[in-house]
Parts: C-alpha cells; sequence; structure tokens
C-alpha cells in the first residue's frame, strides 16, 4: 500500500506539483494521466526521491505505514529496486550498453545485499524468463544492442521486479514502442501486478491505454489532480471538464467535407528502394536492404490517403522518395504524369510540400519566421507581394501576421506546428504529405490541428497523404488508407472497409493491439 | 546574458600578449636586431625593464617581437585549418557515407598519423627551416582537426527536420550546408579555432626551440627558450620570462575557448537561464 | 572480435602504405634529385652521380619505392651518407630512449590523470574540482621543454635528486637508466595529465546524464556506486580516444625534450640529419615514428573493442 498526502514540489522556485494526494492498494493499478508537463513524471520521481537538486518537497509519502519523506539518502538507496522498482519511457537507452542483460539484472540483487554472485545469476535468469525472455533464447551475456526495443523494455522491467516491490511505478512504458509490442508489454504489465501483488502507478498521456490498464484513474493538470476514481466512472462520468476536454480531444472527428476526383495526382508504380550497408568483409560486395519493395498505389487529387506502419516498415524511406529526396532503385513515382526524381524541375517541387513530426526540428532556429516560412520560394524565386503572402500563409494557420518577425522559439509546439504547416502552403501547393505531423502534439493540440488540416483542405482544394503510427488518427482523418509491411504494402482500402473488416492477418493484428478508447 | 568571467579574463590576457605583438610592428622600446655586446646579461633597470639578453638584446623588445611571430603563425596555421579542414568536413557531412566522405576521411587518419613535429621535419627536411614552413606544418595538422569536428557537428544537424524541409524546398547541398549547416555550427568552430590557436603557439614554441621555426634574426619565444638553456643557472631570468610569456599567451587564449564555449552553447545558455 | 580485428590490421597495412608513399613523395620526389639536394649547391658533378648511384637513384620511382619499402619490411632501411653506417643500426641504439620515454611519460599520465579526473567529477561543483580545473587548465599551457628547464634547474642542479642529462644506457641497469628518463617524462607528461584529467571529468560527468544512470539509481544504487558500476567503462570510450592521440603528441615531445636532456635519442639523429641534408635518416626515422603512431592506433582500437562490446559484435 504506497500513500501519497498532499504532496507539492517547488522546483526553482516553480510550484511544478500542488496538494497531490493518491493512494494504491497492493496489486491494483493507478494510471495518471495529463498532458506534458502535467506534473505525473514529477509525482513519480518525487516518490523516488530523485528530483532534481533544489526541489523543495513538502508533503508526505508512505509505503506500508513507513514514511519515505524522513528516510535518509542512503535509507532511500535501500528502499529503491528493493521496495519500489521504476521503468522508463525510453527502453533504447535505459540498459547500460557495455553491460550483459544478466549483469544488469542481477545487480538489483547484489547491491541490496540479497544474494550471492552466484544465486543472483540465478534469480536473474528466473526473472528474465518471468518476463518472457526464456534462457535459452537470450542467454544472461546478451547485451542491450542485441535486443529489439520491446525486449529491451522486458529487461527493465525483470530489473525493476527482481526484488518482488511492493510498488512498480511504470513511467509511459510503451509511449516508444510500437503498437503490437505495446499490447505485449502490457499483457505483461497487468499479469505481474495481479500475480506479484504489487501496487502499480502507471503514467501515460494516452486515455486508451490508461482505460485498459488501470483499476483507478487520477487526471491531472498543471501539477494538480482535478479528477480522481475508479476507471469506469471517470470515462463515464468525467466530471470535469479538462477530462472531458481530453476524452473529446482524444476521439476527435473532425467535420471533413472532401471532393475527390477520379484523376490521379500521384501515382507510385512499383517503387524500390535500397540501401547499402556497411560490407561484411572488407573487401566484399556492400550487403543491400531493400526498404522499400515494390509498392504501388494512387492518391487521386482532392484526398486523404493514410500510410500506417510500425516502425522500420519502410514508410519514411517511401516518404523520401516521394518527396524527391532519394532515388529509387525500381519503379517510378509521378506527381500529375510528371517524374519525382532528386532532380525534378522546380516548379513541380512547389506542388508537393511536406509537414515533419517534430515541431522543435523543423526549423532552423536562427532565422525567423518570415524567413522559415519563404524557403520554398528558393524554387521558383520570390513573388512580388512576398509579405502579403507571408501575412495570408500565416493568417491561413490561425496564427497573426505579426508573428513573422519573431523567432520559432518563441511558440508553443502547436502553434510551430501550425508554421509548418504556413511554410508548406505559402508555395500553394497541390499535394502535402503530412509525416507523423501530429504524433508530437498533446491531444487537445493535436485535435486543432486537425481540425485546421480539414478546414484547409476543403478551402484549398488539398490532397493529403497522411503517414503516421497512430491508427486512430488515420481512421478519422483519412478517405483510403493503406498498411505497410517490411517494405509492401500489404492491405489497400477504403478507411473504413479496412477498420471495420481487415482482410489481411498484419493488419488484423496490428487492429488488435491498439488499445481502444471506450465509446463515451 | 552576462559575459562568462573566464572570456573576459582571457581575453584580457590574450589581448596583452596581441596588443603587444601589434604594436611591436610600429614600435619597441630596443631594436631586436640591435646587438649590444657590452651591455649583455643586464639586470633590470638602466633602460632595459627586464634586462637583456646574452647578446644584449633589449628582453622586452625581444618579448613583443616574439609574440609577434607566435601570434601571427599559429593563427595563419588556423587560418589554414580552417580554410581547407571546414569546407573538407562540411563536403564529407553532405556525402556522408560515399566514396567522398571515405577519402576524407582515410586522408585525415593518414595526416592524424603524422605529429605536427614530423610534418615539420619532412617539410624543413627538404624546403629548410623557416616561419613560412612551421605555419605550413602546424596548418596542415590542424586541417584534419576541422575537418573532423566540422563533419561531426554537421552530422548533428543534417538529420534534423529543417534541413529535409530545405531539401524538399529543392535546395542543393551546397547551399544547405552554407546556409543552414555552416551557422549552426558556427559556434563550436570558433571554439575549437581558439584551442587550436593556443596548441598553435604551443607548436611553434617547440619547433623554434629545436630550430625548426622562425629562423635568427627573426625573434621567437622558443628560440630564447633555446638561447636561454646555456645560461640558465646563472640567468634563469632569460628561460623564465619567456616560458612565462607562452603559459600567459596559451592560458589566455584557453580561457577564452572555454568561456566561449559556455557562452555560445546554446545548451548551456538555456540551463543558465 | 577475431573479424573486428582482422578488418583493424587491414586498415592499419592500408595507412601504412599510405604514409610510405606519402613520406617517399616527399622527401625523394619533391625535391627532384636528392643526392643534388644532399649534397648542396657547390658539389661536384661526379660526387653527385656517385651519391646517386649509392643511393639507388638511378631506377625508375616505382621501383626506387619498392626497393625502399621492402627494406623497410626486412629491416634494412638504407645506408647514413653522413656516418656511412647502416641507418637501423643508428636507428636501433637511439629508439630504445625515445620510445621507453614516451611510454613512461603516457604511463605517467594515464596514472595521474584518470583518477584526478573522477575526483573532480565526483567533487563537481565544489572547491576540490575547481582547483583541479584551475590546476590543469595551467598544465595545459605549460609548454613542457620550457617545464622540463624549470625541472632541471629545480631538482637537477638546485637539489640534485636526478641527473641534468645524458643517459646511461640500459646496461647500466634499469634503475640509473629510468632516473635519467623520469624528470624528462614528468615534463612530458604533465600537460598532457592536465588536457586527460578533464577529459575524464567531462566523459564521467556526461555519462550522468544517461538514461542508464537513472535506471542503475531506480535499482537502488548509490551516486558512487552508479558512477563506478555504470559510469566509469562508458566514459572510457573517449578517454581512450585521447590516450591514443597523445601517444602521438608524447612521441613528438619525446624528440623535443631530449634537445633539454642530452638524452641520444631519435630526436638528436633526426635534426642531424636536417642540418647535415642526410635525407635516408630523416626518411626512415619520419616512417618509423608514423609507424609507431599507427601500431597505437591500432592498439586503441583493439582496447575499444574490449569496452564496448558493441564493436565486438558488429560487422
Amino acid at each position: 500500500m504506497i500513500g501519497i498526502e498532499r504532496l507539492s514540489v517547488v522546483l526553482g522556485g516553480v510550484p511544478v506539483l500542488r496538494d497531490v494526494s493518491l493512494a494504491i492498494p497492493p496489486g491494483r493499478t493507478l494510471g495518471l494521466v495529463g498532458e506534458s508537463g502535467s506534473g505525473k513524471s514529477m509525482t513519480a520521481f518525487s516518490v523516488m526521491r530523485l528530483l532534481p537538486q533544489g526541489a523543495r518537497v513538502t508533503g508526505e509519502i508512505t509505503l506500508e505505514s513507513r514514511s519515505l519523506a524522513s528516510l535518509s539518502e542512503r535509507q532511500m538507496c535501500a528502499v529503491r529496486g528493493a521496495e519500489i522498482g521504476m521503468i522508463f519511457q525510453e527502453p533504447m537507452t535505459a540498459l547500460n550498453p557495455v553491460r550483459t542483460i544478466g549483469d544488469q539484472v542481477a545487480e538489483t540483487l547484489l547491491v541490496h545485499g540479497a544474494a550471492t554472485r552466484s544465486e543472483a545469476q540465478g534469480v536473474a535468469r528466473e526473472r528474465l524468463a518471468r518476463v518472457g525472455l526464456s534462457p535459452d533464447r537470450f542467454p544472461l551475456d546478451r547485451y542491450p544492442h542485441e535486443l529489439s526495443g520491446g525486449q529491451r523494455q522486458r529487461v527493465c522491467i525483470a530489473l525493476a521486479i527482481a526484488l518482488r516491490p511492493k510498488l512498480l511505478i511504470a513511467d509511459e512504458p510503451t509511449t516508444a514502442l510500437d503498437v503490437t509490442t505495446q499490447a505485449q508489454i502490457l499483457a505483461l504489465l497487468r499479469e505481474l501486478v495481479r500475480e506479484e501483488g504489487m501496487s502499480c502507478l502507471f503514467i501515460t498521456h494516452d486515455l486508451a491505454v490508461v482505460a485498459e490498464m488501470a483499476d483507478e484513474i487520477a487526471v491531472m493538470q498543471a501539477g494538480g489532480v482535478v479528477e480522481q476514481g475508479p476507471t469506469g466512472t471517470v470515462l463515464r462520468e468525467k466530471r470535469h471538464p479538462y477530462t472531458r476536454a481530453l476524452f473529446e480531444a482524444s476521439g476527435h472527428q473532425p467535420a471533413r467535407t472532401t471532393r475527390v476526383e477520379d484523376a490521379p495526382l500521384l501515382e507510385v508504380r512499383g517503387a524500390v528502394r535500397d540501401y547499402a550497408l556497411k560490407r561484411v568483409r572488407f573487401f566484399g560486395p556492400r550487403p543491400a536492404f531493400r526498404a522499400v519493395d515494390g509498392v504501388s498505389f494512387a492518391l487521386r487529387r482532392g484526398e486523404s490517403l493514410g500510410l500506417v506502419g510500425e516502425s522500420g516498415c519502410g514508410k519514411s524511406t517511401l516518404t523520401r522518395a516521394i518527396l524527391g529526396l532519394e532515388p529509387l532503385q525500381g519503379g517510378e513515382i509521378r506527381l500529375d504524369g510528371a517524374p519525382v526524381s532528386p532532380d525534378m524541375p522546380p516548379e513541380l517541387r512547389r506542388r508537393m510540400q511536406v509537414v515533419f513530426q517534430d515541431p522543435y526540428g523543423s526549423f532552423n532556429p536562427r532565422h525567423r519566421v518570415s524567413r522559415l516560412l519563404t524557403e520554398p520560394f528558393h524554387l521558383t524565386g520570390q513573388p512580388p507581394d512576398l509579405d502579403n503572402r507571408i501575412a495570408e500563409a500565416l493568417e491561413n494557420v490561425g496564427l497573426t501576421a505579426s508573428d513573422a518577425e519573431k523567432f520559432p522559439h518563441e511558440f508553443s509546439g502547436g502553434q510551430r506546428q501550425r508554421i509548418a504547416i504556413a511554410r508548406a502552403l505559402i508555395a500553394r501547393p497541390e499535394l502535402i504529405v503530412l509525416d507523423e505531423a501530429v504524433s508530437a502534439l498533446d491531444v487537445r493540440v493535436r485535435a486543432q490541428i486537425l481540425d485546421l488540416l480539414a478546414d484547409l483542405q476543403a478551402r484549398f482544394a488539398l490532397s493529403y497523404l497522411f503517414i503516421a503510427h497512430d491508427l486512430s488518427v488515420v481512421r478519422s482523418v483519412t478517405d483510403r488508407v493503406m498498411v505497410m509491411r517490411v517494405g509492401r504494402i500489404v492491405e489497400e482500402g477504403e478507411t473504413e472497409a479496412v477498420f471495420s473488416a481487415p482482410q489481411d492477418g498484419y493488419t488484423r493484428a496490428l487492429l488488435k493491439a491498439a488499445p481502444v478508447l471506450p465509446a463515451a | 546574458m552576462r559575459l562568462p568571467v573566464q572570456l573576459l579574463l582571457g581575453a584580457l590576457l590574450f589581448g596583452l600578449f596581441l596588443a603587444a605583438a601589434l604594436l611591436s610592428l610600429v614600435w619597441t622600446p630596443h631594436a631586436v636586431t640591435q646587438l649590444d655586446i657590452a651591455a649583455k646579461l643586464a639586470l633590470p633597470g638602466h633602460g632595459h625593464p627586464l634586462g637583456t639578453d646574452h647578446l644584449g638584446r633589449d628582453m622586452v623588445s625581444m618579448l613583443m617581437a616574439g609574440a609577434r611571430t607566435s601570434i601571427a603563425v599559429a593563427l595563419l596555421a588556423v587560418g589554414i585549418g580552417i580554410a581547407l579542414g571546414v569546407p573538407l568536413g562540411l563536403t564529407a557531412a553532405a556525402r556522408r557515407g560515399s566514396l567522398l566522405d571515405e577519402i576524407i576521411m582515410r586522408g585525415n587518419d593518414l595526416i592524424f598519423a603524422f605529429p605536427s613535429l614530423v610534418i615539420a621535419i619532412l617539410i624543413t627536411a627538404v624546403f629548410g627551416p623557416s616561419a613560412v614552413n612551421a605555419i605550413l606544418a602546424i596548418g596542415i595538422f590542424n586541417v584534419p582537426v576541422f575537418a573532423r569536428v566540422a563533419r561531426g557537428a554537421a552530422l548533428t544537424i543534417w538529420p534534423r527536420e529543417f534541413i529535409l524541409a530545405a531539401r524538399v524546398a529543392g535546395k542543393g547541398r551546397a547551399r544547405i550546408s552554407a546556409e543552414h549547416i555552416l551557422p549552426n555550427i558556427a559556434s563550436l568552430l570558433v571554439v575549437q579555432g581558439t584551442i587550436q590557436f593556443s596548441m598553435g603557439i604551443l607548436a611553434e614554441a617547440g619547433l623554434s626551440y629545436v630550430g625548426l621555426g622562425a629562423q635568427p634574426p627573426t625573434p621567437s619565444w622558443g628560440r630564447m627558450l633555446a638561447d636561454a638553456q646555456t645560461f640558465i643557472y646563472a640567468n634563469p631570468r632569460l628561460a623564465v620570462l619567456p616560458g612565462l610569456a607562452i603559459v600567459l599567451t596559451v592560458l589566455g587564449l584557453n580561457l577564452m575557448g572555454d568561456g566561449l564555449r559556455d557562452f555560445l552553447d546554446p545548451r548551456l545558455r538555456r540551463a543558465v537561464r | 572480435m577475431l573479424r573486428y580485428a582482422a578488418t583493424r590490421l587491414i586498415s592499419l597495412t592500408l595507412s601504412l602504405v599510405a604514409a610510405s608513399l606519402v613520406i617517399f613523395a616527399v622527401v625523394e620526389v619533391i625535391p627532384g634529385d636528392p643526392a643534388a639536394y644532399m649534397l648542396g649547391l657547390n658539389a661536384a658533378p661526379e660526387a653527385v652521380a656517385a651519391l646517386r648511384e649509392d643511393l639507388g637513384l638511378s631506377g625508375g620511382l616505382v621501383e626506387r619505392y619498392l626497393t625502399w619499402a621492402g627494406g623497410m619490411l626486412t629491416g634494412d632501411f638504407g645506408t647514413s651518407y653522413t656516418y656511412r653506417v647502416p641507418v637501423a643500426d643508428l636507428v636501433a641504439a637511439r629508439l630504445w630512449i625515445s620510445l621507453p620515454l614516451a611510454l613512461y611519460a603516457l604511463a605517467l599520465s594515464t596514472l595521474l590523470a584518470l583518477p584526478v579526473g573522477m575526483l573532480a567529477a565526483a567533487r563537481r561543483g565544489r572547491v576540490t574540482d575547481y582547483g583541479i580545473m584551475g590546476f590543469t587548465q595551467l598544465g595545459i599551457a605549460v609548454p613542457n621543454f620550457w617545464f622540463a628547464m624549470l625541472l632541471v634547474v629545480l631538482l637537477a642542479i638546485t637539489y640534485p635528486i636526478f641527473p641534468a642529462g645524458g643517459f646511461p644506457g640500459w646496461d647500466a641497469g634499469i634503475l640509473p637508466a629510468l632516473r635519467a628518463l623520469t624528470l624528462p617524462a614528468v615534463a612530458l607528461a604533465l600537460p598532457q595529465a592536465s588536457i586527460l584529467a578533464r577529459v575524464m571529468r567531462s566523459a564521467l560527468i556526461e555519462t550522468l546524464s544517461q538514461d542508464y544512470i537513472r535506471t542503475a539509481r531506480a535499482k537502488g544504487l548509490t551516486e558512487g556506486q552508479a558512477i563506478r558500476n555504470h559510469g566509469m567503462r562508458n566514459a572510457l570510450i573517449p578517454v581512450l580516444t585521447i590516450i591514443g592521440l597523445q601517444f602521438s603528441f608524447l612521441l613528438a615531445g619525446a624528440i623535443i625534450i631530449e634537445k633539454v636532456f642530452f638524452l641520444p635519442g631519435l630526436g638528436l639523429l633526426i635534426f642531424q640529419g636536417i642540418t647535415q641534408r642526410d635525407l635516408v635518416v630523416v626518411e626512415s626515422v619520419v616512417m618509423l615514428l608514423v609507424f609507431a603512431v599507427i601500431l597505437v592506433t591500432f592498439l586503441v582500437d583493439l582496447a575499444y573493442a574490449l569496452v564496448d562490446p558493441r564493436l565486438r559484435h558488429a560487422r
């Protein structure tokens, strides 16, 4: 039983947590949901007493009627790992790359003096088997880089539960994973919590995930808990307006009016893209990796076409080829009949623009918005009414003309994504490629951007190629969808048809794995 | 935004020697070519604030002129390193994984196998010792340093989405390198520049100490040290003064480099705010 | 691991070939006629012709390169024009001063720098750290040969603990020989140790912000344990790079510092070679130095693989 009473944290003079009170009985999972910056992780680190230096903490944290706040750092070290285990978001970097997985699991036992070196090896083997890494396929002397992301997260879970802690904190444990891997990890965590009788503090931004995982939900906003209760009740009643807003944004369905013409705008025929790998032998030939393997499709004028698939399926490679950034090794891509390639004419390039995922990385931090927006004019030369065009593009995306003189860091993530859309719009393109364009945004901002995109499509007769890993978003904004797996399109069809009656086995697995928000 | 103390202190130290070097172009207390055997090894005083050397030359004048040699050689060597190394590094990064990248990087490794002194030995063995050859030797050594730093830094910028956006806008690699990459790695190059500058001062001193640098009568700190060695027990002043000049100049440059890094590195700047 | 070592070995061989080509080109091709160059402007044409014959310059470039490179492989470095003895003999005696000196300095630098760097990292932001950082800042700025002169004045003349110069030879026993090399090694090591300590400190501090340190803390390790068990080996990767580079600096530094201590090492030989325009000596010694540097780079590459399993398994 873990109890948090009126926990408040001030960091650098700024209050980051306000009066947070939570309780988790053994064998139960509390889901802590909220948008980025709401204080979810800060709560977890307060419990672990691993806050940044200079944090001032008030309030009470009790584990099995023992107060954690009064423990010394040394006593706290004895609690961490033994009585409280924690797993993190990024399994790719959470393990030490130069030590074996067996070592890292066994270390939990050794540092707490719970076992001798040889006993610890045995326990490590058993715990790794417990999280689904059988000793015959994953011997203790494997290194993290030999494992996939999902397998590494299993190792992290194994070392967190090695001493059967009373509390397991999972901080966005599946956010960095693909949807099918996510489903497996969630199932594993549910099973472990139930069978080992742990309390689990499960932190996520994803309402659908928390609906599947948690017995209770606490919704956080700006450092405080705004609503708390049994999962079913909270999701059904949504008493607090913020909960309601989150819920609505998560399942947001933009109002779309599309006029799809029959003529294809973008045609891809038998596209093949190979990458040369490192030589196996010094003078040997470089082996090739086929990232895109005979992909064909057509995107019609005015259409929104979705492209979904898990990481490594080749969708990013395909995107770069469609944008004419990289050459194909076979097949062809045509935009309105004209061939697309790295040396296509500027006028053709102008007709196809792109919006990327990362609202922080997509601008040169040293340029003002006006200069960022006019980059596409590199192709066609600057129009005489440049300032008007800039103002018009900014206003079209819901910003103001005066924003042109600001630097990108003066905007929020959502605003930056609006600037990215404005940059795409200013060249007056026919096709916009949206490459995970809303994936990094909080749900409420995401809903606004999706609305904006729908509105722009109607006003300017745009066609979208919508690339994403999030199935629910693709479902809400596309007319047709393609599912990609290891370089091939395995299924293609009207979005609703594919989602309600998937034909391909992989599509079915993907849809089955995706957590679903219970209907309101 | 406050300037780091190190930057100010370093600039002050280095500025002092830079000013002395510049002043020596038009004026020194005594002519450095003027030998006055009668006044040799004079102690400080009598119109020679720091005394005279074994040939009766005024130490203040010698140190000023020596600063000129050291700073000029090191600065030009940094210039060679930047002028050749940065374009090479940017090109290698823009063509990552290509044959050209491979050739540039293997060429770099090859130069790295020759310590700067060995390059100087090769050059002087064939062309004879001179200040120009010292500049060339240190400069050649600087090329792979800047090429590596530029390539490494550029490679972290290339995958950023704003570069992809520029490519979608149809900009070529050369233009993207100049317009987007270079400004974003410039601060790193400036910091590396001060480091190579200070290493150049040390290298020049070493080369002239063993007689591979500036030739007499051009004064240089390294040569002054070589001359002083004979008299070191009786007249430690002759060895201490040029040595201190080297230490303070190099210290000034290093402090400037550290300060600049703190000042220019946006990650640290954010942390400070 | 074997495959990795093999690729590094091939790359070492290619580097050697490339370096020998560069040296050959600079020394034997750029001057035009090396024989005329070595004898100077006033040489009699007959003497030049005789020397040309001596040096085997009559053949084509390719043939000459192959003869030279092949000779190097079998230990035949040619005959010194000034000394009239095989260069190999000249080099052998002197190599056993310069090389041990560089290695001695490298050992001193590493043994001094790593603990100091760790201490600074562990006490980062406190007085100890500032003290170490200030001291190393100064250490980097000191030219090693000047520091050597000061050491001579202090520890050889004022307090005669160490010899002021000269070398008794290894025949005189290990201890006297090491004693003669101690001051030069200390002078060489101090600036390099300052650099290495700073690298060690920042590499350790860098690893502290890594996710796996957070994981280790969540397991219940104290900060010290996390640094020791997880930070150290990862921090060694950049430190190894610097140690490899330092060898090259130390070898060059050894050549300079030999002049301060009148050590009859490679430095003395090569500077005489330059003054006397004895290109055969210069060419061979330079090749030898470059060989040493490339060999150390190879060893550092192998050490990387020991530290980092990702390299062992790659390729």
